[in-house]
């Protein structure tokens, strides 16, 4: 493949995470927040009103000792593509375009600044990766000095969700492009969850490209919206088509299971 | 003191019994408004909604008031495109209280959303793959097509009305009227099905998903269908307040029979056709998604199957068996039951297809989160029921809302 046929080739940026590998000790959700200046405010009890871009949940096999089992699901925003291109479960409702799907990267945007705060959005996902601003952001005294400067704070009255640390994508874009370069190598791209993840639990990468440990892990199927071939591979709600971008891998069947519904009488039927 | 404004031939109370009433539902109108200047001055953390329950109390009084306003379409469709002669005499008060329900639907919108400043941006960044950009379209251009309804009512004033123009004006709007009847009709078709397909289209919530046709999903037409049905009904029951409260009869009998009777017939279509839609869901879209039915009805403090029996059978079936028939449209008991058991039916509906739809949880660890709305939320719902007291009071005063009322009330002395 040419240079030009290679820089022309979409790139659909998409994320592994290893929950066996998973301890749960959050320190993916901290990262997420100080990179994307998440705020937050004096009293987080109420959980339903956090902004928790990644957030970890807890799951448990139901049983007792010493059967018990318990696993840690991080979920970012999953980068549901839909049945066709850009038919996300988000993207399709807004009315007013301030949520985007890419074809060149596969990430879903939010335009902030044209988001009007209908939360129609909120109301198509079902993963909850999205959260409003019910308040203005306010910042401890000082703190605001420690803010990313490459990532916009949001305003009260707006819908908010990872971008799969889209600023990075810019900066290696720029970065590349200054030193005359079109490709991205796998690690120039990275989210700050993934860096952050102390148990390397999180892969981060190009689905499309085979070279990308993505791929090699989840090997997704582009005959079947992208359904992983790995037998230990799974996707959140896998059977409502909103063909997300996030795959997670657990060699527990009770773990892969609980990434969907099913029926009382129907067994797992992934591949 | 203003005997000069009201029309020729009827009775009203004294102007200081008028302005006491006035008086009292403008406090609450008032309250109401100090709970809106609150949202938007402070934003929606003055509400107790969240990021579970991101639609909640506003949205489905939204839809509820859309639905029974829905007598506003109907009944002149009925009237002006179907011939229905005899509705003429109730179809003035249904254009008023549709115009005071699409106005209520654009004043909450305006309070519910986020950022109201930026509310022009759903017409100026429009999606056109949303139905939320539709109901937007088509609800700004229906309340335009009810104000014009609206306008020869107000010219009818009988001050008003002296002015040439003016009386001129409203005779040649009415010559028009089936033209405006047919448009209001056509939008009210679309936008009604656009706010089912809202829930509808929703394929990552199961508990409102639908297959369709096209683009359009089922709940897109049971919606228009919904609203043609229980929306008179709607009307008719305000039209029995009205009477109860002015302690007159502002209807002829075989005008309420007509509509209930129309009325009771969509009705008993329209839930067939909802039944039909709820076995497919239950026996085919749902287990497709991992949900047996009980899984949106169970495991939860409030969302029990109750709902749908009282949606269905208390709310569906029951009035419209009783509407469809003589012996029940005739027995004023029964027809009173029946008008108020749809109102409650309809706005059942469109408070599952919203509230619900968010509240059952869809991935398996996830929970059912309830809501209680905040003081505000419940001020600023009430807010156009106070606006809609006030607006019926002084329309039903100054104006010639009801045709046969002189005919009805005789005055003697």
């Amino acid at each position: 493949m040419s240079k030009a046929q290679e820089h022309n080739k979409a790139k659909k940026y998409g994320m592994v995470i290893d929950l066996d590998k998973c301890t749960g000790c959050g320190a993916c959700m901290v990262a997420c927040m100080a990179e994307n200046n998440v705020p937050f405010k004096k009293d987080e009890s109420d959980k339903l009103l956090s902004i928790t871009w990644m957030k970890v949940y807890k799951l448990t096999n139901g049983k007792d000792f010493p059967d018990a089992d318990i696993c840690y699901l991080p979920r970012p925003c999953q980068h549901c593509e839909g049945q066709h291109s850009g038919h996300s479960p988000c993207v399709s409702v807004c009315p007013a375009t301030a949520t985007d799907y890419s074809t060149d990267t596969g990430i879903v945007s939010q335009i902030y600044t044209r988001c009007f705060g209908c939360r129609y959005c909120m109301a198509a996902c079902p993963y909850h990766a999205r959260h409003f601003n019910w308040w203005d952001p306010v910042w401890p005294a000082g703190m605001e000095k420690m803010l990313s400067p490459d990532v916009s704070v949001r305003m009260r009255g707006i819908v908010e969700k990872c971008s799969f640390c889209f600023h990075r994508y810019q900066r290696a874009k720029d970065k590349a492009y200054m030193e005359d370069r079109r490709e991205l190598e796998e690690h120039e791209y990275q989210t700050a969850c993934t860096q952050a993840c102390p148990a390397g639990a999180i892969i981060f990468g190009d689905l499309n490209n085979p070279d990308h440990e993505v791929h090699k892990i989840a090997q997704p199927d582009p005959g079947h919206h992208g359904r992983p071939k790995n037998p230990n591979a799974f996707r959140l709600l896998e059977r409502l088509g909103t063909n997300p971008k996030v795959y997670y891998l657990s060699s527990r069947e009770w773990v892969r299971k609980a990434g969907d519904n099913y029926l009382k009488t129907e067994k797992i039927n992934k591949h | 003191m203003d005997s000069a404004l009201i029309p020729k031939g009827v009775q009203r109370c004294s102007l200081g019994k008028f302005t006491l009433f006035i008086g009292a539902v403008s406090a609450v109108l008032l309250w109401g408004v100090y709970a809106m200047l609150l949202c938007w001055l402070k934003g929606l953390n003055q509400t107790n909604m969240n990021d579970y329950y991101g639609f909640a109390l506003w949205i489905w009084a939204d839809l509820a008031v859309i639905a029974l306003g829905g007598g506003a379409f109907f009944t002149g469709f009925l009237r002006y495109i179907v011939g229905k002669n005899e509705l003429k005499n109730i179809i003035n008060y249904a254009v008023l209280i549709g115009f005071i329900c699409y106005s209520s639907a654009l004043l909450i919108l305006a309070i519910d959303i986020g950022q109201p400043l930026r509310g022009w941006f759903i017409f100026w960044h429009a999606n056109v793959h949303s139905m939320l950009t539709e109901v937007a379209f088509c609800l700004s251009c229906y309340f335009g097509v009810l104000t014009i309804e609206y306008i020869p009512l107000v010219l009818e004033n009988r001050q008003l009305n002296k002015v040439p123009f003016f009386h001129n004006l409203a005779h040649n709007m009415h010559e028009v009227m089936a033209v405006f009847a047919a448009t209001g009709a056509f939008l009210s078709f679309f936008h009604q099905g656009s706010l089912g397909g809202v829930a509808g289209v929703l394929f990552g919530r199961p508990f409102a998903y639908r297959e369709g046709v096209f683009i359009w999903p089922w709940t897109f037409f049971l919606f228009t269908w919904s609203a043609a049905a229980y929306g008179p009904c709607f009307t008719l029951s305000l039209t029995k307040l009205l009477e109860k409260v002015s302690g007159k009869k502002l209807v002829k009998d075989n005008v309420v029979e007509l509509l209930a009777k129309i009325s009771g017939w969509m009705i008993i279509t329209y839930i067939i056709a909802k039944i039909a839609d709820t076995w497919y869901w239950a026996a085919v879209t749902a287990p497709e998604g991992g949900f047996t039915l009980m899984d949106f009805y169970s495991n939860n403090p409030l969302y029990g199957i109750w709902i749908l029996v009282l949606e269905i059978v208390i709310g569906g079936i029951i009035p419209g068996l009783i509407l469809i028939t003589e012996t029940g449209r005739k027995n004023k008991f029964l027809l009173i039951t029946a008008i108020i058991l749809a109102c409650i039916g309809v706005s059942v509906n469109r408070w599952v297809m919203v509230l619900q739809v968010m509240a059952v949880p869809v991935m398996s660890f996830d929970i059912w989160a309830m809501y209680i709305p905040s003081w505000q939320e419940v001020a600023t719902t009430i807010l156009p029921v106070a606006y809609g007291v006030i607006l019926v009071a002084l329309s039903y005063r100054y104006l010639p809302i009801f045709p046969q009322e002189r005919e009805l009330n005789p005055i003697t002395d």
